[in-house]
């Protein structure tokens, strides 16, 4: 299984896209590490800076529709090389989200209000998750405190990470 | 209780129900192309598991960067090229008979009503046109698929969208879709399949249902779905009129798929055509949609028509009527490019590429290219395009464009005044 632990990157706004994530100029590299240096290059707005916020993190917490539009799974790989394997949103689109857990990653829903108090508490600070999977729940660490949000993950989707994805498990299934 | 089209695709495929509502269906075709597919070939080659479930149903096909423009996408083509040959995929399309994969494969007659297929594109929605199920996929459930011949998906929820009415002149497919996702949101469908319904779909050719389905996924649709008619059948009868008796008999048998009458959708929303205008995006999501009237006067740098949206013989001929005789701005490069080898034909023998060339278009041969800025057209920072494909996310035809969707009609009538206006096809 996959390392769900580590410090989050707080991205504030709904409808983040697999070309903001990484653009299709990047996919003519036919290897997952080449894709590092470019996640998330064309991702704009107030607050972040890929070239400086990326470095160090392991988890994004974000809005609504994360993963829209192409179907190009350089999305979660460019995650994956740069240390990301957990995502906490309150919606993703389809594929995206299918590719995610197809490479053993996960990608967690929240309902709205849950993530907007995580933003309204934690953004402004260094925020460190743990990830206690058999139990389904994520311990939160800051400011020297500790507290803890649980989730749901489908058998389906818990068998996946477990199988370290969909390859693994289709081969041995059918 | 009855069943949606999708349902009734599922349960003739399904192969396990191994967690609650996961379906693992049978796959009837997957098709692949040089973008996404070489990654899943080195890793089954790395797996030791170098094979294909069925090379008859495995259509592949190089249109993203075609010809190669540097030494890495040349290596893509080598991968997938190499890959064809030496598991005897016979529907493989190499270089001077590749075109844009979602007008090619449907053109050479490899979706049926009730197929279920998968591709490494999110635009793969299009081939529901046709009353199939098909999903856009990433590279590992295309990598299982190609192994396997199936896939895993949530059993489908089912919007149905009733379009009645009659379009007005010089309103098109294009508009119709852009003005249905400016209602929907870019996740008003997510996980969820689009039947296209009503006298408007009905009226529509199966060129006009593609560029309506192809967008399904810009709402967050899984696929968007026609209902398989006359129309149909007419289009795909010179492939299968050896497997059927007659028109009727095949008619007959698609209708083994339509949904019935007590079918349980999720959403049924009705939209009366009769008053839409052309449509343009003005933001950077495909929901941002506004009458062209509104957006009049909006200078653009290029104009790019074609794309698996609407790249195909019906999208070019309305475009040259709106440029026969007529020369583009001098302030826009203007774009074509027909999406097969065979529509570039017809465009030929029908004079349509004389008229994009007296226009002062610059003619590309079949491709991808410049829809998602890999090639053949890629925007500088600062640049806007206007442009019939299907996305307009910051920088998606070139790092710091800007891209205005739109029907060919008005992209033609675009490119001659050199800011966004509408066609005089379109009478107010």
């Amino acid at each position: 299984m996959k390392n769900f632990n580590g410090q989050v990157l707080f991205l504030d706004r709904a409808d983040i896209n697999t070309d903001e994530l990484i653009p299709a100029r990047y996919l003519t590299e036919i290897t997952k590490e080449a894709l590092k240096p470019y996640l998330l290059e064309d991702l704009k707005f107030k607050g972040f800076d890929p070239e400086k916020d990326i470095s160090g993190k392991s988890i994004i917490i974000t809005r609504s529709n994360f993963g829209c539009g192409s179907s190009r799974e350089h999305a979660p790989w460019a995650l994956e090389v740069n240390g990301i394997n957990l995502l906490i949103a309150e919606s993703y689109a389809r594929i995206f989200r299918q590719n995610m857990f197809n490479c053993g990653m996960m990608a967690v829903e929240l309902p709205a209000g849950e993530i907007d108090r995580l933003f309204a508490e934690f953004s402004d600070k260094p925020t460190i998750i743990e990830t206690d999977f058999a139990n389904n729940r994520f311990i939160i660490k800051a400011d020297g405190k500790e507290s803890e949000i649980s989730f749901s993950i489908s058998g389906f989707d818990r068998a996946l990470v477990e199988a370290g994805g969909w390859v693994d498990y289709a081969d041995k299934n059918y | 209780m009855g069943k949606t089209v999708a349902e009734k695709i599922f349960d003739a495929h399904l192969v396990d129900n191994p967690y609650g509502d996961i379906h693992v269906i049978k796959l009837d075709s997957v098709f692949c192309h040089e973008i996404t597919t070489p990654v899943a070939v080195n890793d089954l080659v790395s797996r030791g598991k170098d094979r294909v479930f069925d090379p008859a149903k495995i259509k592949a096909v190089i249109d993203h960067v075609t010809p190669a423009k540097d030494s890495k996408t040349a290596l893509q083509g080598k991968i997938i090229r190499d890959w064809a040959k030496r598991h005897d995929i016979k529907d493989f399309f190499d270089i001077g008979r590749n075109g844009v994969c979602h007008a090619i494969f449907p053109e050479k007659g490899f979706v049926r009503p009730g197929f279920t297929i998968i591709m490494g594109d999110s635009h793969t929605c299009t081939h529901g046109a046709f009353g199939a199920f098909a999903a856009g996929v990433g590279t590992t459930d295309l990598e299982v698929g190609i192994l396997k011949g199936v896939c895993a998906f949530h059993y489908p929820k089912t919007i149905k969208i009733e379009i009645i009415g009659t379009l007005p002149e010089g309103v098109y497919a294009k508009d119709v879709i852009l003005s249905i996702i400016g209602q929907l949101g870019v996740n008003g469908a997510t996980n969820k399949v689009i039947e296209f319904a009503g006298p408007v779909v009905d009226a529509m050719s199966m060129e006009a249902r593609m560029t309506l389905c192809n967008m399904a996924i810009e709402a967050g649709g899984t696929c968007g779905i026609c209902y398989p008619d006359k129309i149909t059948v007419d289009y795909l009868w010179v492939f299968i009129s050896n497997e059927y008796e007659s028109r009727q008999a095949a008619l007959a048998a698609f209708q083994e798929f339509y949904p019935d009458a007590d079918a349980e959708y999720d959403d049924v929303i009705t939209i009366d055509a009769g008053g839409l205008s052309p449509q343009v995006t003005y933001g950077y999501k495909p929901d941002t949609v506004k009458p062209v009237s509104e957006m009049d006067g909006t200078p653009v740098d290029q104009v790019y028509i074609g794309s698996c949206t609407n790249g195909r013989i019906e999208d070019l001929r309305v475009a040259a009527q709106v440029l026969k005789g007529q020369k583009i701005s001098d302030a826009v490069r203007g774009i074509v490019s027909p999406a097969t080898p065979e529509i570039f034909n017809m465009a030929l023998d029908e004079g349509i590429i004389k008229i994009f060339m007296d226009a002062g278009f610059c003619v590309t041969n079949p491709t991808c290219g410049a829809c998602l800025g890999m090639s053949n057209g890629v925007l500088a920072e600062g640049e806007v395009c206007a442009s019939t494909t299907n996305r307009n996310f910051f920088g998606r035809m070139g790092k710091g464009g800007m891209v205005h969707l739109m029907s060919p009609a008005t992209a033609a009538v675009t490119a001659i005044a050199g800011y966004i206006t509408n066609s005089k096809l379109y009478k107010v």
